[in-house]
């Protein structure tokens, strides 16, 4: 059984690993370089990386408060609620954008106020941060949710009769100890921000942030084109992706 | 002075109802009770970290039931220790301390003072993952306690703990009472740990208070099913452990004397398992060490067997077979021997 499992899993492993090698190995270094410094990738990769990093931010500050809550206490409804959390993950992106475009479309009452604050959603970055903030944040909510639930409800307690408000018995107990895997999260909805397309063009195909300029090149000059571009993507989000992880890894280790 | 009155406690399938106790200053309370009556949740609500149904909570002459925990200065210690296992041991220790505000310099004092009393000054530095369970219990105590409560809840502290470090915890448990005096309410499910410890007992089943009284009330006249199923399988006597001078332990109760085996010295108490001891019409030579000479006063019959009780005084209850007991034609009024080793009496 061993052997036959083994075969299956080396199977999808390499399902998996190939395709990624051969984008990145079969590229031309010279041509590597000459398309990692075309002005029109550069700011590409800039723009996925950090409208990912402010998504995650706002998750962040919004996500950590409903995920306590979610670990903490029940209320009627909340298997409804934790259910719908989920739905970003399942539906299919480009009808996620749409749904967007109904509450942030210049004629609809998000959109408007927005745009009365002088925040342009479509075809801005704005639009770009709300698409990934919307198909990436249940990453976060659902990693810090089981991060909570690990924490001892009894530490917070014994906290409290220290002399803790339940202010105090949060950051000073709960976060850290749930942390890891808050970062852990953080790092999930990171990735999958910038590797999330068909919300964004949705919302706005341009600025153009990499996954798009990859179709673009594709479509416009074939396979030789958008292979560079792709290939230095995946070097980029691996990288990163190793040092998060490797950093969230150790400081829980400490 | 704590009292409870009339306390109700919803605990989902079933509830506390009408919780009257009184703990006078100083005092060490036994909260006595099977597992699942709802000891836990009961030292919950007195903290403030349980949700009340109704009833009062008065703490030195103040009702702090509606105070939210951190105003009310309880401390509490958890069966589990419940260390910070982010922080270091001196850190655990003085969580209370930083947040009351006192100064560095105060802080460091009171934890070298309190790690001094607990013998805990080579741990500061360790993360709590590192602990011996015992280790943890002093640890979780220190935490409590160097924030002066005016009440300490203790939860099982001794039931996660091995038997040979129980033992020297609940001495501790003693001697550090003994000297700080602060007003402690233990919850155990353990007879002999309730008779050790208590000043007072209250015994708790089925949702409500049975019994309170002094560890002898408790153990000579138990009125509720749970303390009796422990009581009458025991001969239970209040003592004081002391040397005979040749090397010999002897326990000293109601005029009689006991050769014991054990290590502790001062007042305990003694057990002793009916089936330990040996009857006989007549006196028995043998290499047990205790041999008295009493009446049978009364005769149980349980079928097989039967529970004698014999009296010098005081009463000793020992377990016959029938058969023995035919054969020694033993009977209410008769003279008997009754016999048994030091090391089947139980010091606790």
């Amino acid at each position: 059984m061993t052997l036959a499992f083994t075969l299956l899993g080396a199977l999808i492993f390499l399902f998996i690993i190939v395709p990624l090698i051969k984008v990145v190995a079969g590229s031309n270094p010279a041509i590597l370089l000459s398309t990692f410094l075309d002005p029109e990738v550069k700011d590409a990769i800039w723009l996925s990386l950090y409208t990912a990093l402010i998504a995650t931010i706002i998750g962040f500050f919004l996500g950590v408060p409903l995920a306590y809550l979610l670990a903490r206490t029940e209320f009627p409804g909340k298997k409804l609620v934790e259910g719908l959390i989920d739905v970003p993950i399942v539906v299919p992106h480009t009808a996620a954008g749409i749904a967007l475009l109904f509450i942030f479309g210049r004629q609809f009452f998000m959109g408007k106020v927005l745009n009365f604050a002088g925040i342009q959603v479509l075809d801005s970055t704005a639009g770009i941060v709300i698409a990934m903030l919307f198909v990436s944040i249940p990453f976060l909510i659902d990693s810090a949710k089981e991060g909570f639930k690990k924490v001892d409800v009894r530490l917070e307690k014994v906290a409290r009769t220290l002399g803790a408000s339940p202010w105090q018995a949060f950051f000073k107990i709960s976060l850290p100890l749930a942390w890891r895997s808050i970062m852990a999260g953080n790092v999930m909805m990171w990735a999958r921000g910038i590797s999330e397309f068909g919300a964004v063009i949705i919302l706005a195909y341009h600025p153009m942030i990499a996954p798009t300029l990859i179709l673009e090149r594709f479509e416009t000059y074939g396979l030789s084109y958008s292979q560079p571009v792709a290939a230095i993507l995946i070097i980029i989000c691996l990288t990163i992706f190793i040092i998060f992880r490797t950093l969230v890894h150790r400081s829980s280790k400490t | 002075m704590i009292e409870v009155k009339s306390l109700c406690v919803d605990l989902g399938d079933f509830q506390l109802r009408d919780i009257d106790l009184s703990v006078k200053p100083e005092e060490y309370f036994i909260l006595l009770g099977p597992t699942g009556a709802g000891k836990t949740v009961l030292l919950e609500s007195i903290a403030g970290l349980y949700p009340i149904r109704s009833g009062e909570i008065w703490l030195r002459g103040k009702e702090v039931a509606a105070l939210q925990p951190e105003k009310r200065n309880i401390g509490i210690v958890y069966q589990d220790h419940a260390l910070f296992p982010h922080l270091s041991v001196a850190s655990n220790i003085t969580f209370g301390l930083k947040l009351r505000g006192h100064s560095s310099s105060e802080t460091g004092e009171m934890l070298d003072w309190i790690a001094g009393l607990l013998g805990i000054e080579h741990l500061l530095n360790r993360k709590p993952g590192t602990l011996s369970g015992g280790e943890q219990q002093k640890v979780a105590l220190a935490r409590a306690m160097c924030v002066k409560p005016d009440l300490l809840l203790l939860d099982e502290p001794l039931s996660a703990l091995d038997p040979e470090t129980r033992e020297q915890v609940q001495k501790e448990l003693r001697s550090l009472h003994d000297r700080l005096r602060i007003t402690t309410i233990h919850v155990t499910h353990d007879f002999e740990e309730a008779i050790a410890l208590g000043d007072h007992i209250a015994v708790i089943s089925d949702g409500g208070i049975k019994q309170v009284g002094t560890p002898e009330q408790i153990f000579r006249q138990p009125n509720s099913e749970f303390v009796a199923h422990f009581t009458i399988a025991r001969n239970i006597f209040a003592g004081e452990v002391v040397d005979r001078g040749n090397g010999d332990s002897i326990f000293r109760t109601e005029n009689t004397e006991l050769v014991v085996s054990t290590g502790l010295r001062g007042k305990w108490h003694a057990s002793i398992r009916p089936e330990d001891i040996f009857i006989s019409p007549d006196p028995l030579f043998s290499s047990a060490r205790n041999s008295f000479c009493g009446t049978i006063t009364s005769i149980s019959d349980r079928g097989s067997t039967l529970y004698l009780t014999v009296t010098l005084p005081p009463d000793f209850v020992c377990l016959v077979t029938r058969r023995s007991f035919e054969e020694m034609g033993l009977s209410e009024g008769l003279k008997v021997y009754i016999t048994f080793k030091a090391s089947a009496v139980h010091i606790f």
